[in-house]
């Protein structure tokens, strides 16, 4: 431990403890800019610079270590200055669009500026030419607004290792940019949106589809379909200050109708559906020796590119079974269209997602218009759906709880727990427990595959089998899991797992890369929380115990891996080159 | 033939790659030597270097941005620094600058399309008793007149094969 005086209050850390740590434990809020949470510390912007007795210069406090009996001083008028030049200088090179930037509002630097009394430019503007990147669909890379903290290239290159964006040049030409300067789309972009999720300015935000939908709405001959994922529901309410966590399912549900939309469906009833039939597959390669194991689960987007690019050896591995907002999608162009004697070409699927990288999978191959239309038209991010039901003068706050609409609205326990990384592999060991033995489960919450933790394993009895899993989520941590996969393949050994889940954004999709800003890991606990309360809340805890998935299959698809289900439900994958150019 | 010409650019690169195998800080070696053959890092070449050495493109690039010495653009068979250095500057160089942009229609960090020119405008060449300053490869011309301009490219212009 070590023991030292910050501002005159004692305080006693572990070694090794930052001076911006040591301080938050006194209750002194440091400002910061660069230093996220989830990132370590560049150093990048200087706004957190402290005063130590003894030593002429200034540190910053997010990456000097705390030693014993130093004595801190955070705030003098000599600091504060400081403070506001430094911040005035980032000003000098960012434009001052505030009113009409993605980020109003909600821009961390903006609020620097308003705490700190900026009210002139006292340095002359230098702003860079560079042209907005629109090119991947998913997020929009604005350099010009760029502070250069650093932080989505740590998250890219470290948190992710996709590797897409660097940071390119130095001094005042230093620019974010893929290697080379060529577009994001042709770069290894995954679509994760972690940095957009990062980004304290509006240098990187999801590509704003919002119009697109009100014109659906407004459009008589639309008839407009409505699906939310499941880690919506326990972010929304962040944007308009409910408490964290907060399962907003209800009020969602009343909020959509009155926008306009026709039916509101929820994306956990596709998740039900992707449970039977991944279970099934894992049936047919665990028990029946039938395909590669281990099954790798496939419902997130930017975990299925990243395989495309960086994996594409793990092909075989994949569970072809499509992603659950895909199968509400088709589902609701096909079986429900035609149960409400619907012309599908007039169906407009809505989908809202906490994620980026589901406005690419709605395109990303033929299989996403298995209906013979697009089966989802557009998909919007939890952000999104925010500012619309503010414009739409809803006060969400106050709303009333409604149901979803009959029958892919009714969802499980197990579908809902999707939103949360080792949420997929939990529902699906539910449902193969009872596949493989006739049997039920005595205690259904598999407590090893929950948490934080970047890479969870677990063996789990079934019947007369054991059944090793592996959970990764953050791209980083796929590397240790599939690495023992590959190692085990070369020498021709048994797998190491049977079955495994991955999800691109760390915490799964609670923490996805198009939910409300501010994400820390004490915020996806909560999220996470959220779902997990949802899903006790529950009577049904099995997804294929769904009677509505049941009578799906019984009217419409048939068996699960059956020649239906597979035209609709599934999809194949090929590898794709990192670089197109 | 293309194939062959494809095979031996991949073998160049190993074998650059491949003295600095393993060395700390081996990259900006190797770039070094990269650029020393090719005059420049083609990027075909760095998305080969990414593979031998397993760097992601985004370091390499990162490093290659970071220093002016490392080029990405081939450079042409003449290249040509106009001195805008204070001497220079105040004695006319803006003006020479100009006239050799409107003989080789091309700017500033550009090459002609026949690769025989490229013009870069820099600082100071460290001949400020000659201003206004021209280097073209490594032959400076001192004092020059914004009319012997056309002269002094004609000379190269006579080189083109």
């Amino acid at each position: 431990m070590v023991k030292a005086r910050i501002n005159g209050i004692t305080v006693k850390v572990p070694e090794g403890t930052t001076i911006l740590d040591a301080a938050h434990k006194v209750q002194i809020k440091i400002p910061t800019l660069c230093k996220h949470p989830d990132l370590r510390a560049t150093g990048a912007c200087g706004v957190c610079i402290v005063k130590i007795k003894g030593s002429q210069k200034m540190v910053r406090a997010c990456c000097t270590p705390l030693e014993e009996n130093m004595e801190i001083t955070t705030h003098d008028p000599e600091i504060v200055a400081v403070r506001r030049s430094v911040i005035e200088l980032i000003l000098s090179r960012h434009p001052n669009e505030c009113l009409t930037c993605g980020r109003n509002q909600n821009c961390e630097l903006q609020k620097l500026a308003s705490d700190f009394g900026v009210r002139r430019e006292s340095f002359p503007q230098y702003l860079p030419d560079i042209k907005p990147d629109t090119s991947t669909g998913t997020i929009v890379l604005e350099p010009r607004k760029c502070i250069s903290c650093g932080r989505c290239i740590t998250v890219c290159q470290e948190m992710q290792n996709v590797w897409a964006l660097s940071m390119l040049e130095r001094g005042i030409d230093t620019r974010i940019s893929p290697a080379g300067d060529i577009s994001l789309a042709d770069s290894p972009c995954v679509n994760c949106g972690q940095c957009s999720a990062h980004c304290p300015t509006g240098a990187i935000f999801e590509n704003d589809e919002t119009a697109k939908v009100w014109q659906a709405l407004q459009d008589e001959n639309k008839y407009c379909i409505v699906e939310i994922a499941p880690a919506v529901r326990v972010a929304i309410g962040e944007a308009f200050g409910l408490p964290l966590g907060q399962n907003c399912t209800g009020k969602l549900y009343t909020a959509l109708r009155r926008m306009g939309f026709e039916a509101v469906f929820d994306t956990n009833f596709g998740a039900d559906v992707t449970i039977v039939e991944e279970a099934h597959e894992f049936v047919e390669r665990f028990v029946h020796k039938k395909g590669a194991l281990p099954l790798i689960t496939s419902c997130c987007p930017a975990w299925v590119d990243f395989m495309e690019k960086f994996y594409p050896d793990m092909i075989e591995h994949f569970s072809s079974c499509k992603s659950p907002h895909q199968i509400v999608g088709v589902l609701s162009k096909t079986y429900y269209a035609r149960k409400k004697r619907l012309d599908p070409a007039n169906a407009y699927v809505v989908s809202v997602m906490p994620c980026t990288a589901k406005k690419y999978e709605i395109k990303r191959s033929g299989e996403m218009f298995a209906s013979g239309h697009q089966d989802i038209d557009v998909s919007i991010t939890t952000r999104e759906l925010g500012r619309m039901i503010k414009q739409a003068g809803i006060d969400f706050a106050s709303l009333p709880d409604e149901e979803s609409d009959h029958i892919l609205g009714e969802y499980s326990g197990a579908g809902t727990i999707f939103g949360v990384t080792g949420g997929v592999m939990e529902a699906a060991l539910r449902t193969a427990y009872d596949y493989i033995t006739g049997g039920k489960l005595k205690n259904i919450d598999f407590e090893n595959v929950r948490g934080l933790a970047g890479v969870k394993e677990g063996a789990v009895p079934v019947g007369s089998h054991t059944v090793k899993v592996a959970v990764a989520h953050g791209l980083r941590n796929v590397e240790a899991v599939l690495s023992k996969v590959r190692l085990a393949k070369a020498r021709g050994e048994e797998p190491p797992y049977h079955f495994i889940e991955v999800m691109a954004c760390p915490g799964g999709c609670v923490g996805g890369g198009g939910q409300p800003y501010g994400v820390t890991d004490e915020l996806r606990v909560k999220r996470g929380k959220g779902l997990y309360k949802d899903d006790e809340a529950h009577t049904m805890r099995y997804s294929h115990e769904n009677p509505w998935v049941k009578k799906v299959y019984q009217d419409f698809l048939g068996e699960p891996l059956g020649t239906k289900a597979k035209e609709l439900l599934h999809a194949a994958y090929k590898a794709r080159p990192e670089y197109k150019k | 033939m293309e194939s062959t010409k494809e095979m031996s650019v991949k073998d160049q690169v190993k074998a650059i790659a491949g003295q600095w195998r393993d060395r700390e800080g081996n990259l900006i070696m190797i770039l070094h030597q990269i650029q020393g053959k090719f005059g420049y890092v083609p990027r075909e070449v760095a998305l080969l270097l990414s593979r031998e050495l397993d760097v992601p493109l985004a370091t390499i690039y990162e490093v290659i941005t970071f220093y002016n010495y490392f080029k990405l653009e081939k450079p042409g068979k003449y290249n040509i620094a106009v001195c805008m250095g204070t001497a220079c500057y105040l004695k006319g160089a803006s003006q020479i600058l100009d006239a050799v942009k409107d003989l080789l229609n091309i700017d500033e960090g550009e090459t002609t399309p026949d690769g025989m020119f490229r013009l870069d405008a820099v600082r100071c060449l460290g001949c400020c008793g000659l201003a206004p300053v021209i280097m073209i490869n490594d032959r400076i011309y001192g004092k020059v007149k914004k009319e012997q301009v056309m002269e002094i490219l004609a000379a190269y212009k006579k080189n083109k094969e």
